[in-house]
């Protein structure tokens, strides 16, 4: 059995450990949020937070999260349900069309903020490599900015 | 293609929502745009309408002022389910912060005359959904607005012309004259319709329509809580893979399951049935459906499996044989379908003649959400969840599978991860009906990218050769597309031969009208890839064709590429139009959007050496875009976008914010594709199977200054959603061209900018 931490809550697994947490997350602990696009980690509609890291949970076998303490979108925001400064800028932005992998692309968003709280184009475009299909990068690239600003202003 | 609503009288008709019960009676208007709703009056039959109150299947309105608007379109990320409820609320007069949104499903109904569909037509595709639907829903909100009215001024013993309505109210005068919606719906429902569809809303009395509005549902979006198809959780379900052939037109010879029933989870493994041979597709390919209790445990059921695959007949088909094929094709003639004045003696009588070849690849739709599907087959009843473009096709794929009548199957849509065009089809929604019937349970059928990539109905690759024929001044007088591809209408029911280049030469197309002696000729190349539409169809290729070769005759006559394009285009004038977009085409719509994108650019001003500007334009649809690109291109061969420049004259904009995306996306969707994306065939198998080797452009090659401009014309909405992505191609290219001297003739770009500039 594996145990680890989901937003906060203490969860186990009792399946095989090869499991991409991905999977574990989505058909085991109901946390559909976090997408299946790929699942050879290209994409990033997965990603989600290992102790407040991005990593790619489709290629993240369940049994090398022991112990540790995973994020997804459904836990991003307080714990009082105020959001996160970067779905903020994604609402103001009004980043989504089909929406799919903006679960992915607002995490490895909070992971850059937390690295680069004032990320040039230059850090987006090496550190969010997620890939959109609708072609939202505009506004996306917009809304990193605004997230960075509403951070900073302690929003 | 065309989604035309379809409107049949309803007679009398039991449905259930939920623990409501209705009976629909069917006073429809012969002759008036509600016919199927909202003339249609619902009468409570049983069950507790407390909290709840509906006028007709659109409008739900509560006690509290809080309205639920009904959504009859898929939404594929095309903002339909934003759009179509702003034009129900602003004829209902309600405050758009009041609004939610409720997905309707499949309104199918059967009636003596046939089935009806008591939603309107719904599927999302030929980006009609929007001004298809513009009278009727507006219809539809200022119909429930004038039944409150009416409820009012019954109730207050007044004439309902003394009677109008604030945002949320009726306001009567009369003593307690100001009544809120929610407290008369029950009595407006009761209310018989209307002869007539009221007025509508004069349009500058908006105050949500052609006003910038968010994406509704963007909150749950955000926060991981938006329910897709592949997030579908029923009781009882079962996941389900399936192991299709590698191989075009392959089939299974024999399977061993031994080692895959050993894996954890896993249930059943059977033998799915292909299509038959140049028959239509119901599903793409034959198979191995693995289910287990879980997706994980599927997947890797079907890793354990060992498949004896029989290749088939496409076998030897080869993406390098087909090219040949068709330069050997165009050096015959083909089937001629446009000819227009007097083209071979225009020909030989030209001054000067420009010829060139251009070449489209396959491409793959690879929507991000995987196709995946629910479905639960039962014994009268079949219900599914899916993620579609087209839930009449569903319904359609349904009843084939399982025998049911189609008022006996159920289609809910969720919110679809990407469309594209890739859902038009429902080949997993058969193939989830297929394993449900077969297995008795509720199942959810799952794809990996891998079976995406290799199972599409991919876009049509072609061969386009151009000629133009000049007169000493440089006029174009003659004009021929020459085109060898292999068709999207391959394999459809009831389609003859002489009919397969429609879906690849739109003949009304420009310089149709504006060259007088013009050819299309067509000649048909099979090969085993099955074929579908991938956003804009045709006129993603013919508008790089057509926007390049247009560039090239510029630099042969000397001429400017603007300058040119103006010439041919003309002054403004409705040309008569016969293609899906029509009745008309005005081209001078186009000249006014590319003289826009040219001087945003500073197209007139000089670059140094290896930076250049390009530009393109194009009719789709019925709405018009333009293109202008400045690029870098280092003596390497690296390519770096400097700036982009999109316009839109889509008429109206019904939601300005959802335009812009639109043409964003658009744009980049053109630039993704012609950078770096091909489906290629060896020995009867894709070569490409994830976004390893398919890679979809990420947000680095994108430029910060990239502008998007919607440029009004008129008060008449077209669609948007496949607008801005035929002229974002040949803008790069021509930008290329104009930055080195390059030209591409050969989609994808790849590495030709490296290698030419290597040589």
């Amino acid at each position: 059995m594996i145990s680890f931490k989901v937003n906060a809550k203490t969860v186990s697994f009792e399946g095989d450990a090869n499991t991409p947490l991905l999977w574990v997350l989505r058909d085991h602990l109901g946390l559909t949020g976090s997408k299946f696009a790929c699942g050879i980690g290209q994409c990033g509609a997965c990603t989600v937070h290992v102790d407040g890291n991005a990593q790619r949970s489709c290629i993240l076998p369940v049994g090398a999260i022991e112990d540790r303490s995973i994020t997804t979108i459904e836990g991003l925001a307080a714990a009082d349900g105020g959001l996160h400064p970067v779905q903020k800028a994604w609402l103001e932005i009004d980043v989504p069309q089909c929406g799919y992998c903006q679960a992915g692309q607002i995490m490895a968003t909070a992971d850059l903020l937390n690295k680069h709280p004032s990320p040039s184009d230059r850090d987006i475009d090496e550190n969010v490599t997620n890939i959109c299909r609708c072609g939202t990068y505009v506004r996306i690239r917009n809304a990193i900015h605004r997230a960075a600003e509403l951070a900073e202003a302690g929003e | 293609m065309n989604m035309s609503v379809n409107y049949s009288e309803i007679s009398v008709e039991r449905i259930d929502e939920g623990r409501r019960r209705f009976i629909v009676c069917g006073t429809t208007i012969a002759g008036s745009m509600v016919l199927g709703l909202p003339s249609i009056g619902l009468t409570e039959v049983g069950g507790d309408m407390d909290g709840e109150r509906q006028i007709g299947f659109f409008i739900e309105i509560n006690a509290d002022g809080s309205v639920i608007i009904g959504t009859n379109q898929p939404e594929i990320g095309q903002g339909a389910r934003t759009a179509l409820p702003m034009l129900v609320a602003e004829e209902l007069d309600v405050e758009w912060s009041k609004v939610s949104v409720r997905q309707m499903p499949l309104g199918i109904v059967k009636t003596e005359e046939g089935y009806a569909w008591k939603y309107g037509g719904q599927g999302a595709g030929g980006s009609d959904g929007l001004s298809s639907n513009w009278d009727f829903m507006r219809e539809v909100g200022a119909t429930a607005r004038q039944q409150l009215i009416r409820a009012a001024a019954a109730r207050l013993n007044v004439p309902a012309s003394s009677c109008r309505t604030k945002p949320g109210y009726v306001l009567c005068d009369a003593p307690a004259g100001e009544i809120p919606y929610g407290d008369l719906v029950a009595e407006a429902a009761r209310l018989d319709m209307p002869a007539e569809s009221p007025p509508l809303k004069d349009m500058k009395d908006y105050r949500i329509v052609g006003k910038a509005q968010n994406t509704v549902d963007a909150l749950e979006i955000v926060t991981g809580q938006s329910r897709y198809g592949i997030d579908t959780v029923e009781p009882d379900m079962r996941y389900a893979v399936i192991a299709r052939s590698p191989y075009l037109n392959g089939s299974v010879r024999s399977f061993d399951d031994t080692e895959a029933r050993k894996v954890d989870g896993v249930l059943d493994v059977f033998e799915i049935d292909g299509p038959a041979l140049g028959e239509p597709y119901l599903i793409l390919a034959s198979g191995v459906a693995v289910v287990a209790t879980s997706t994980w445990a599927a997947i890797k059921g079907r890793k354990a499996l060992r498949v004896e695959w029989e290749a088939g007949p496409s076998a030897t088909d080869n993406s390098e044989d087909f090219w040949k094929q068709n330069e050997e094709m165009l050096k015959s003639q083909g089937q001629i379908v446009v000819d227009d004045g007097e083209y071979e003696k225009a020909m030989s009588d030209a001054d000067k003649v420009v010829s060139r070849q251009y070449q489209v690849p396959f491409v793959s739709h690879q929507p991000l959400e995987p196709q995946n599907c629910y479905a639960h087959v039962q014994e009268n009843f079949c219900h599914v969840i899916a993620p579609t473009q087209s839930p009449s096709g569903a319904s359609r794929a349904a009843a084939a599978v399982t025998g049911l009548a189609r008022e006996s199957i159920h289609i809910d849509m969720t919110r679809v991860g990407g469309g594209f065009g890739r859902r038009l089809t429902n080949d997993y929604v058969a193939e989830a009906c297929m394993i449900s019937q077969a297995t008795g349970w509720p199942v959810k059928l799952q794809w990996t990218r891998e079976d995406d990539v290799k199972n599409d109905f991919y876009r049509p690759a072609g061969l386009h050769e151009m000629h133009a024929g000049l007169d000493t001044d440089g006029k174009v007088i003659a004009w021929t597309q020459r085109l060898a591809s292999a068709s999207k209408y391959y394999r459809r029911p009831n389609m003859p031969d002489e009919n397969l280049w429609q879906a690849e030469l739109y003949s009304d197309d420009f310089p149709r009208r504006m060259v007088d002696n013009m050819r299309l000729e067509y000649f048909h190349n099979p090969i085993g890839l099955p074929r579908g539409s991938w956003r804009a169809p045709a006129h993603t290729a013919n508008a790089f064709v057509i926007q390049s070769f247009l560039d090239e005759v510029a630099h042969e006559s000397g001429q400017d590429p603007l300058a040119l394009r103006l010439e041919l285009l003309g002054e403004e004038r409705e040309l008569e139009y016969g293609n899906h977009g029509g009745p008309t085409f005005n081209p001078g719509r186009l000249a006014r959007l590319i003289t826009f994108v040219a001087d945003r650019i500073d197209y007139g001003t000089e670059r140094p050496d290896g930076r250049g500007v390009g530009i393109a334009t194009h009719f789709t649809f019925g709405g018009y875009a333009a293109h202008a690109f400045e690029v870098e291109v280092s003596s390497q061969g690296e390519l770096s976008i400097e700036r982009i420049i999109a316009a839109i004259d889509c008429g109206f904009a019904v939601n300005p914010n959802a335009v812009e995306a639109q043409l964003q996306g658009g744009t980049i969707d053109g630039i993704s594709t012609a950078l770096g994306l091909e489906i290629t065939v060896k020995d009867g198998q894709v070569q490409q199977s994830n976004f390893n080797d398919y890679p979809l452009l990420k947000i680095a090659a994108l430029p910060s200054a990239f502008e998007a401009h919607i440029v009004p014309y008129n008060n008449i909405p077209t669609g948007v959603g496949e607008i801005g992505i035929p002229s974002s191609a040949p803008a790069l290219t021509n930008a290329i061209f104009a930055a080195t001297g390059i030209r591409i003739r050969r989609l994808p770009i790849g590495d030709q900018l490296k290698q030419a500039m290597a040589a």
